[in-house]
């Protein structure tokens, strides 16, 4: 009974991280630091990692790890500019067009990441670190290595912190995120396909005794990684207005950061929506809270690390 | 007869091997059927040809009555067939129910209908009612998780089930608590083929038994018309002299003595004594707290309090005591756990035999005498007669038996005089059962110290020469082997007491 508690209560750890963290720079940060511009302005920087992270929890859980997001990252920017440019931009269904067309080809390169490592049995690391230098290098190619001016358009608006109409108060990628991270929550708890998720990895032996199909399931993982890396790249894109193949360099670790904060094991068959959401908040809090207070940057670097560490050691003796 | 599965003629070869010879096996509905042979005789492979897992060559198969041909797992599952292998294939991180319907789960667009009623009936049949279906699967013992294995293949409808030694890694209560559960499964009329190297568990639970011998099967029939000594003649083809062979040894001075282990609740304030030349059993139900002390002395794990004396020095357990150290003084442990924990079983058998002496084959500026090495490790393993076809292929290739034998050899060219084994003779073989008893002896007799860890009574009877039975922590004390008997060991087991 009290376990199943405990069950329920898995993402209470990352959650008072976040309470913890907060408070600090409430004691520590000027008083802008919770002023309601603020606060907006920092759920509005947690949704690139945020969704990145919905997708690697997917993966994550089911044991595996992609590199590539934040090279696909770069690589939708820069196809969503060059469309832009290209067509003129001259209609909503275009722009929205070009956004879907740059996540299509994203999650295309997640189904590819997810076919060889299920079909040829190479690990995931590797498969991904080489999909990474790919990605990153095609993006550099189509943007002629420079960045890619485009046409403002509605796509713009996404990421502006007052938005338009003010009744939203939060940013339309803010609500996008909330969104996916409702559909990601039941997905993993309430579908077949979230257990299949979870079996992976926590025992793929036991998943293919029961007549589950292991490689499909495993493609799909990656797949939808893919799907959610290119909604973040449209919200990287929103977010800098222009096509940049050098953009969200290390990206990827900051959302596998975040899905470790909240809760995920590296080994498998552990991690949470909410808890990856909730670790993508802390990080973002964190970079804005010490900018605030003019911490430099290079210690903000010692402080994520620190936290990550320290996030997984708290876990490791949580399951002692 | 009422005869419910049949497998005729049965031909299997992979390559130039021949793995299966015109097998039969014939199996009455609703029994038990042991099928019993050695490593390597073609049990396996028989049973995944009946689950689905390969195709035979040549034969054929009927349930009931009616010819089976599977095409896969999946095909003999819905035929009723289902195996549970030796390796439990649970997924740790689900609940009880969750693993119970995996691949079955019931669902309406994909969003899954849970199924904590019939979850709750299979276990209930099974006499468990009281393992809760919402629990975590890692968080219950391995008897509780092999249940709800069973369970699984009673929910799929399973007729036939197969059970590849589901008690080797199962304390005795646990046994007794699967043999219920058999007994009910006969009951309700579903038919269990049944694999064991424990011939005195299949005594008790077995209707009928099939023998195999490389790849034959050689004979049949009702349990109770046949006895131990048979089975074990027609398992390896001629009689077996002797189960438990005894090499004479004398037994010396006090070696070795352990004082005060404590580290509650595993270990209580333990104290004995263990002379050269002698061979002490440990007795215990597992969890008992013997491999846990074993560990302490050796410096695995630290102990609170407690000290060893080897030769009239005094090492103190503790943070400070460590594996090194104890080997360093010519004490070695060999573990339960040969796969995760005794071997590295991806590296070459050589390595894995001079692992704790490489010193011995390394200059002062730690280059290795890879030569030296190999001469050594080559003898060493032609003394326990491991059987390999190159002493660099990794020890994954060796069968059980073989592997054990590895772990064993290294044990002997550390030239250790106080042996800690623990059970050295789980899940293998009973010719290198007897080959490893040998050389127990053998050490024995040329003086060294044994401390022999197992939860197979006979061979406790058969080979040792003292014997201590541990119960939650507390040892009982050392007395020669004649003062006990199975009873008596069972009760000290179970209950603590004399």
């Amino acid at each position: 009974m009290i376990k199943r508690l405990q069950d329920k209560l898995n993402v209470l750890g990352p959650f008072l991280g976040l309470i913890f963290v907060f408070a600090i720079f409430i004691a520590l940060a000027p008083a802008s630091f919770v002023s309601g511009y603020n606060l907006k302005t920092i759920i509005t920087q947690t949704v690139i990692v945020g969704i990145g992270a919905l997708g690697m929890t997917f993966i994550i859980i089911s044991g595996g790890i992609d590199l590539s997001v934040g090279s696909l990252i770069a690589l939708v920017t820069v196809l969503i500019a060059k469309t832009l440019t290209l067509t003129g931009a001259d209609s909503a269904t275009l722009v929205w067009g070009a956004a879907l067309v740059a996540i299509l080809v994203s999650t295309f390169i997640g189904f590819l990441s997810g076919l060889i490592t299920a079909l040829w049995g190479i690990v995931p690391f590797i498969v991904t670190l080489g999909m990474m230098q790919i990605a990153r290098g095609v993006a550099k190619w189509l943007a002629n290595e420079q960045t890619v001016v485009a046409p403002v358009t509605g796509l713009n608006t996404m990421m502006n912190v007052d938005p338009e109409p003010a009744w939203l108060i939060f940013a339309p990628g803010v609500w996008l995120m909330i969104g996916l991270t409702a559909i990601v929550i039941f997905v993993l708890k309430y579908t077949v396909f979230g257990r299949y998720v979870f079996v992976l990895g926590s025992n793929e032996q036991a998943a293919r005794l029961c007549g589950i199909e292991v490689r499909l399931h495993r493609i799909l993982v990656y797949t939808l990684g893919g799907a959610f890396a290119g909604i973040a790249g449209v919200m990287q894109f929103a977010n800098l207005t222009i096509g940049d193949p050098t953009a969200a360099v290390g990206l990827e670790l900051d959302i596998i950061a975040a899905v470790v904060i909240g809760g995920g094991s590296l080994s498998g068959g552990e991690g949470s929506a909410l808890g990856s959401i909730l670790g993508a908040l802390m990080m973002a809090i964190l970079r804005n809270g010490c900018n605030l207070v003019g911490i430099p940057t290079y210690v903000q670097n010692i402080l994520i690390g620190s936290i990550i560490i320290g996030a997984v050691a708290i876990d490791r003796l949580k399951h002692k | 007869m009422d005869l419910f599965l049949h497998m005729e003629g049965i031909c299997k070869r992979f390559d130039a091997v021949i793995a299966l010879r015109n097998v039969d096996l014939q199996v009455r509905a609703g029994t038990v059927h042991a099928l019993i042979g050695e490593n390597g005789a073609g049990k396996s492979t028989l049973m995944k040809i009946l689950s689905g897992g390969l195709k035979p060559d040549s034969g054929a198969m009927q349930i009931n009555g009616a010819p089976y041909a599977p095409d896969g797992p999946k095909q003999a599952r819905a035929a009723g067939v289902s195996m549970i292998y030796q390796e439990l294939t649970l997924a740790p991180h689900l609940t009880v129910e969750e693993n119970m319907t995996l691949g079955s789960e019931r669902h309406r667009c994909g969003i899954v209908r849970h199924q904590w009623g019939r979850a709750a009936e299979a276990l209930a049949m099974l006499g468990h009612a009281a393992i809760d279906v919402r629990t975590k699967v890692r968080e219950l013992s391995i008897g509780q998780q092999q249940l709800v294995e069973i369970a699984r293949s009673l929910l799929l409808g399973s007729r036939v089930i197969i059970m590849d030694e589901p008690t080797s890694s199962l304390a005795r209560e646990d046994t007794i608590a699967l043999f219920a559960a058999i007994n009910r499964l006969r009951q309700k009329g579903v038919t269990i083929i049944y694999i064991s190297h424990f011939l005195e568990e299949i005594q008790q639970i077995a209707n009928d038994y099939t023998i195999l011998r490389d790849g034959e099967s050689v004979v049949s029939g009702p349990m109770r018309e046949t006895s131990i000594e048979k089975i074990v003649a027609h398992m390896v083809g001629r009689p077996l002299e002797q189960m438990f062979p005894r090499t004479p040894h004398r037994i010396g001075d006090v070696v070795f003595a352990a004082r005060g282990i404590d580290d509650p609740p595993q270990v209580h304030d333990l104290s004995f004594e263990l002379h050269a030349g002698e061979i002490l059993g440990i007795a215990g139900l597992v969890g008992a707290g013997r491999t846990e002390t074993l560990r302490r002395i050796f410096g695995l794990d630290d102990a609170r309090a407690g000290a060893i004396t080897l030769r009239d020095k005094t090492f103190l357990l503790g943070r400070r005591h460590h594996p090194g150290d104890s080997l360093a003084i010519g004490m070695s442990l060999m573990s339960e756990n040969r796969k995760e924990e005794g071997l590295a079983i991806d590296l070459p058998i050589r390595n894995n035999i001079s692992f704790s002496s490489l010193p011995k084959f390394s200059d002062r500026w730690g280059r290795l005498k890879l030569g030296k090495e190999m001469r050594e490790v080559t003898q060493v393993a032609d003394r326990v007669a491991i059987k390999y076809a190159n002493i660099i292929d990794p020890v994954v290739a060796l069968s059980g038996g073989n592997q054990q034998k590895v772990a064993l050899a290294r044990v002997l060219l550390d030239g250790s005089r106080i042996l800690l084994l623990d059970e050295p003779t789980r899940g293998i073989d009973v010719l290198s059962k007897v080959e490893i008893y040998n050389l127990i002896g053998e050490l024995a007799a040329q003086g060294c110290a044994i401390i022999l860890v197992s939860s197979y009574l006979p061979e406790l009877f058969g080979i040792c020469d003292a014997l201590a039975v541990m119960y939650r922590g507390h040892m009982s004390p050392v007395q020669p082997i004649s003062e006990w008997d199975e009873k008596s060991v069972m009760r000290w087991a179970t209950t603590g007491k004399v």
